[in-house]
């Protein structure tokens, strides 16, 4: 357990080493929040679905917590190339807790990232219905950064350098970003997409933060929570086997 | 307290170990020499549980390191040929983590750290972020961490590398000194030949994965009939230079360096 914790305890203090970054993370949201939120309020409006901004800020703070968390799943490759990864390696401790800490280190990250994200977008005018379901809302951050920070893992521990870490960027983590409904109501979509949207985890994620803060969702808030924890079981499972399988 | 017998490591077909017996007794000083890709690191993988042999066995400190991995762990300390600080932690934080990840109580990694920290010269900086350290003084802090959780074993692989000589003059200062004092046996590699002859009490030279002498400075001296520790290495292995081919981890280094540059 204690090697759990003080592997945890460095991911969040690294965060809170990184100011710049957090900084600097915040640009991308704010850019979908603006640009998007305004530029096609109007549309979203005329078409009959409601103000765009409150539709769209839990999507935004879900796409932070996806992003946020792959990233710090991936930064595995950095600590192999930094050569920290071989020090704990050679500890006397089993790799599933190295594997265990790291990644609710990244998930914790990810979650204080989701909520900077989301006390922006309550500046930035969005208002969620009702304060009760707030702590619904900190479930569904926690479900999409374990997903995540998990799938990170897996993805760190089986690429060997930082070409791949492009590749994953544009063939993985953008898809499930735009695939997800984030930025669009799941009805009334083509087939061929509503089959893409439905095997997204980020899907659920996206849906279970819009049930808590806005009372709005396509499958429901329980079922969302349910294939959230299938998800979670799987990729960390399957980030286990893989960070077991590290060679270095 | 390291019983090497018949090691052999292939990766396909090329053999980086080919069958090497050796033994290092405690409290020895034990120098491992020998050209790139001879088959040093390959060998140090396999007794510190990084990598298991291909054939024959290993007892250190009379456990195999393939069946009884945590209680081996304990009993070593490394120094990789690479860093392996954390960058953004500070140097107790460093310290901190290892003593946790070894099991070390509370009180006693508190102690220490301060012991060796001191020891090392490096107790005045602990709060600084390790990224702010000088080459040299990252090198004593990771044989400080080494050291904490007090192995039987401590293992240097090239340690001094890209050191200044009065860095490296001052770490083996040091790590004679806790060699004395503590009794640890010290297994070391690297490319400097005066090092090697000021401070092992041992030394094995291996080319192509395999032993071809192994004594003290004065026996190997005295075997090739040379003035010279770098001269007896070199009637050993040849003159030819050795090239190894680049692994991902190597590409991986110098991506991030232009990285930075940046």
């Amino acid at each position: 357990m204690s090697a759990i914790y003080i592997l945890w305890l460095r991911e969040v203090k690294r965060y809170f080493r990184s100011r710049v970054q957090i900084l600097a993370s915040l640009a991308q949201p704010l850019l979908y929040l603006l640009v998007l939120g305004f530029g096609l309020g109007n549309v979203f409006r005329l078409s009959g679905n409601g103000n765009y901004l409150q539709f769209m800020a839990p999507g935004v703070i879900a796409m932070t917590v996806l992003f946020s968390s792959m990233f710090s799943g991936i930064g595995l490759l950095w600590d192999r190339q930094f050569g920290f990864l071989k020090e704990t390696l050679v500890a006397p401790v089993s790799r599933i807790q190295i594997m265990l800490g790291r990644t609710c280190g990244s998930a914790t990250t990810a979650m204080l990232q989701g909520t900077l994200v989301a006390v922006v977008c309550v500046i930035a005018g969005f208002r969620p219905v009702s304060l009760a379901q707030i702590p619904l809302g900190f479930g569904f951050l926690a479900l999409t950064a374990i997903v995540f920070a998990a799938a990170g893992t897996a993805i760190g521990s089986t690429l060997k350098d930082m070409q791949g870490f492009q590749m994953v960027m544009n063939f993985l983590v953008l898809p499930l970003f735009f695939l997800s409904g984030a930025l669009y109501p799941l009805d009334n979509l083509p087939t061929a997409l509503i089959a893409l949207t439905h095997i997204d985890p980020m899907t659920y994620g996206v849906d279970g933060m819009r049930a808590a803060l806005i009372n709005r969702s396509h499958f429901g808030a329980s079922l969302d929570a349910l294939i959230l924890l299938g998800f979670g079981a799987a990729l960390t499972l399957v980030g286990a086997w893989r960070f077991s399988k590290i060679e270095v | 307290m390291i019983k090497v017998q018949n090691l052999s490591r292939s990766f396909g077909d090329f053999k980086a170990v080919d069958d090497i017996s050796f033994e290092v007794g405690a409290g020895e000083i034990f120098a491992f020499l020998g050209p790139n890709g001879a088959g040093k690191t390959t060998t140090i993988r396999m007794l510190t549980t990084l990598l298991s042999p291909s054939s024959g066995t290993i007892q250190m400190d009379g456990l195999d390191p393939a069946r009884h991995q945590n209680e081996v762990r304990r009993k070593f300390g490394i120094v990789f040929q690479d860093p392996s600080l954390d960058q953004d932690l500070t140097a107790e934080e460093n310290m901190e983590l290892h003593g946790v990840l070894y099991h070390v109580p509370r009180r006693i990694r508190r102690e220490r750290t301060e012991t060796l920290m001191r020891a090392f010269e490096v107790w005045e900086r602990r709060a600084s972020p390790v990224k702010t350290f000088s080459g040299g003084m990252k090198r004593r802090l990771e044989i400080a961490r080494g050291l904490l959780h007090t192995p039987r074993i401590l293992f240097l692989d090239e340690p001094t590398l890209g050191l200044d000589p009065q860095s490296r003059n001052q770490l083996w200062s040091h790590v004679q000194h806790l060699n004395k004092t503590e009794g640890v046996t010290v297994f070391l590699t690297t490319h400097y030949m005066d090092e090697a002859d000021r401070v092992a009490t041992r030394i094995a030279v291996i080319d192509h994965g395999k032993i071809v002498a192994m004594g003290s400075s004065q026996e190997l001296k005295a075997q090739t009939e040379t003035e010279t520790l770098e001269a007896a290495f070199l009637k050993l292995t040849g003159t030819a230079i050795r090239d190894e081919t680049a692994g991902s981890a190597d590409r991986m280094r110098q991506a991030a360096a232009m990285w930075r540059r940046r």
